[in-house]
């Protein structure tokens, strides 16, 4: 690690005085001198140079502190201007970030008791971070683009919501059951797109996530069409109703009923759900079909040629990820008690593909923290109004700039050799190649 | 090592002929391949080699003739099963996956064929004491190795399969004469020690031939001469045509 050095601090500023003088050239116009129609049609004009001056200013700062973001993340031999001492507080930093965030979840219901607003919008985050995990294994580790990926959490809520209202049948048995004719109907996409990739892949998914819809929208005798699902029972904890009756659960525990109590049990059941998505997933990949399904992602024509079945590889993994997909579907009927087609619109798998693309393809925590920043940042930058998509766009152009892999773009490996390490360490002298 | 019958050889093709569409680019051919010998297939590019290769895999598919694998035919096996019969194959331009870790790479190869916990252990072994670059390796991405070690790589992660038959497309391609030399060494040295049965396909005709016991020329989709290896070194049409001023030590 090279520490910091004078060229790189003149750099910057040469770099910075550049932009600021581009800013100005562009801006005196733009901004400097504002133009208007008048009362009477004519010419109108004043000057802003207050405005000008600031762009120019924030254009200078910025470009500086882009300079040094670039050159902290830069490649291998660029001068280092962050000293190392920063350097490796922030790494080890990032090795916490996981059990730090994993433990503030637990806390969170105990800390914002009172506060329904961040319990909801917890929920919600929590949600999203359960369909990136899920929609990761299709996209992050088999490599299959799925523009659709919203169908099967229609599946899975429309499954708990019909079941559930036309069979009385509880939550926990219906959980399951969404999850398997969610991987049912990832099996029933996966067959006709076996021997498509990349493009094809994306427009024949993003067709089903429309048919799904479409056929839930206009199969009125069965999903009501339009007007959704009403009245989707609340979850029970296995069979205790959270209702302030005397059957209860704050009943039976001689506590003071509060509607707080079953936000509770929503948060810690989707938190629940969520860790099996990613216990699951990290479970897969150290097996011989998680590693089939990176290989199949890197290389399939070398994955054929090592043996391995393609077919029941790319099908496992829609299955994998649709099932996930359709248990966060069953939480979101029973929390919301009322769903529709709206909710199922493309836009939702454009955001849970853009969770698992900036999060990394492929890392758990890169996924996590994307869903985070995606659907926590929108509530964030709601007090900036107008403003709000133009900070969330310029937050992810930047991104892209420098992590263009992803939040977090490394992928651990799955195979070690701890074991083989012995067997001939005598060899690696002799290694000359 | 199943022992089979000198008689019988260990991948027979008789009359194959495959196409892509319309364009047909193997018509008719003709090989043997005996348990124990390294058998060349060179040729000029597009002369069908690569394809002959990926047919007996079942890409594309054989349209007329039989491919005969240690007796047994084999010609409409699904891709996937042919490997577990432990034909193992190092793709044309390698194809390792980048992304993966080195031990990954070589996992794979072993993943298909449920081999226990000792063979992938003795199966390392092997392939640190042919390449033992690759162990020095290990944990780095197998997109960031060389040419070589790529190529090294590749075998390697045949090689974890246990197979029989190794079949290799231009191990060679755009790598270093030096280390061209180091692969074509490692393949004599499986051939000798472990009476591995190789089938090279190669446009570095000279290299080829003189590691082959036998040699296959192609043309066109056509075998148009065959021998030992010696003997087609030998031949002035071989010599004009694929070593003439291509020759290197």
């Amino acid at each position: 690690m090279q520490t910091s050095r004078a060229p790189g601090v003149a750099f910057i500023f040469k770099k910075a005085l550049i932009s600021a003088l581009v800013a100005l050239v562009l801006f005196s116009l733009m901004i400097g001198v504002r133009t208007e129609a008048g009362s009477d049609g004519q010419l109108t004009y004043w000057t802003r140079f207050g405005d000008l001056a600031m762009m120019v200013a924030t254009v200078f700062g910025g470009s500086i502190v882009v300079e040094l973001l670039r050159q902290w993340w830069g490649p291998v031999g660029t001068v280092r201007v962050v000293p190392p001492q920063v350097t490796s507080a922030l790494s080890l930093g990032a090795r916490l970030v996981a059990p730090v965030l994993l433990i503030f979840t637990f806390l969170v219901p105990v800390i914002f008791y009172n506060e329904r607003y961040i319990l909801d919008l917890g929920i919600l985050v929590l949600t999203y971070v359960m369909l990136g995990w899920g929609l990761n294994v299709v996209v992050g580790l088999a490599g299959l683009l799925d523009l659709g990926y919203v169908a099967f959490y229609a599946v899975g809520a429309y499954s708990y919501a019909l079941l559930a209202t036309n069979f009385g049948l509880s939550f926990w048995i219906c959980l399951p059951l969404a999850g398997i004719l969610a991987a049912f109907w990832g099996v029933l996409l996966g067959f006709p797109v076996l021997r498509l990739r990349g493009d094809y892949l994306a427009i024949v998914t993003l067709a089903f996530g429309e048919i799904i819809r479409l056929v839930l929208l206009n199969w009125q005798s069965v999903t009501g069409g339009p007007n959704g699902v009403t009245g989707i029972p609340r979850p029970t904890m296995f069979g205790i109703p959270l209702s302030p009756g005397d059957d209860g659960l704050a009943a039976m525990l001689r506590i003071e009923f509060s509607p707080t109590h079953r936000i509770v049990f929503l948060f810690y059941l989707i938190l629940a759900l969520a860790l099996l998505t990613n216990w699951v997933t990290i479970r897969l990949r150290r097996l011989p079909i998680g590693r089939a399904w990176e290989a199949l992602r890197e290389d399939e024509v070398a994955c054929r040629a090592l043996g391995i079945n393609t077919t029941t590889t790319k099908l496992t993994a829609f299955a994998t990820g649709a099932m996930f997909g359709g248990l966060a579907g069953a939480f979101f009927a029973t929390r919301q008690g009322f769903i529709s087609p709206e909710s199922f619109t493309f836009h939702e798998s454009a955001l849970v593909l853009a969770i698992v693309v900036l999060g990394g393809m492929g890392s758990q925590l890169g996924v996590a923290l994307a869903a985070l920043a995606m659907i926590g940042g929108f509530e964030l930058f709601r007090g900036l109004d107008q403003y709000r998509m133009l900070v969330f766009g310029m937050a992810m152009v930047l991104l892209m700039i420098w992590r263009p892999r992803g939040l977090i773009g490394h992928r651990a490996p799955t195979v070690f050799l701890e074991r083989n390490q012995a067997i001939s360490s005598d060899l690696v002298k002799e290694g000359h190649g | 090592m199943t022992a089979s019958s000198p008689t019988t050889p260990l991948l027979a093709i008789r009359g194959l002929r495959a196409a892509y569409g319309k364009i047909e680019a193997l018509k008719g051919v003709d090989i043997e391949v005996g348990a124990g010998e390294i058998v060349a297939l060179i040729g000029a590019n597009g002369a069908g080699k690569s394809t002959l290769m990926m047919t007996v895999f079942g890409r594309p598919r054989a349209r007329a003739g039989r491919i005969e694998y240690d007796g047994q035919d084999i010609t409409g096996v699904p891709t996937h099963e042919i490997a577990r019969l432990r034909i193992a194959q190092s793709p044309e331009g390698r194809r390792i996956f980048p992304r993966m870790s080195v031990a990954e790479n070589l996992q794979m190869g072993a993943d298909a064929t449920n081999s226990s916990e000792a063979d992938r252990a003795s199966g390392l072994e092997r392939i640190f004491n042919l390449f033992p670059r690759l162990k020095e390796r290990m944990t780095q991405r197998g997109g960031t190795l060389s040419g070589g070690e790529q190529q090294m790589l590749a075998i390697g992660r045949a090689l974890m399969s246990r197979p029989r038959l190794l079949m290799l497309d231009e191990p060679s391609l755009g790598l270093a004469p030096l280390i061209a030399r180091q692969i074509f060494d490692a393949i004599r040295t499986l051939n000798r020690q472990d009476g591995l049965t190789v089938l090279i396909v190669e446009q570095n005709a000279n290299h080829a031939l003189k590691l082959a016991h036998r040699g296959y020329v192609m043309v066109n989709g056509l075998i148009t001469l065959s021998g030992t290896g010696s003997e087609l070194l030998q031949r002035p049409e071989i010599r004009a045509a694929y070593l003439e001023g291509g020759r290197r030590g």
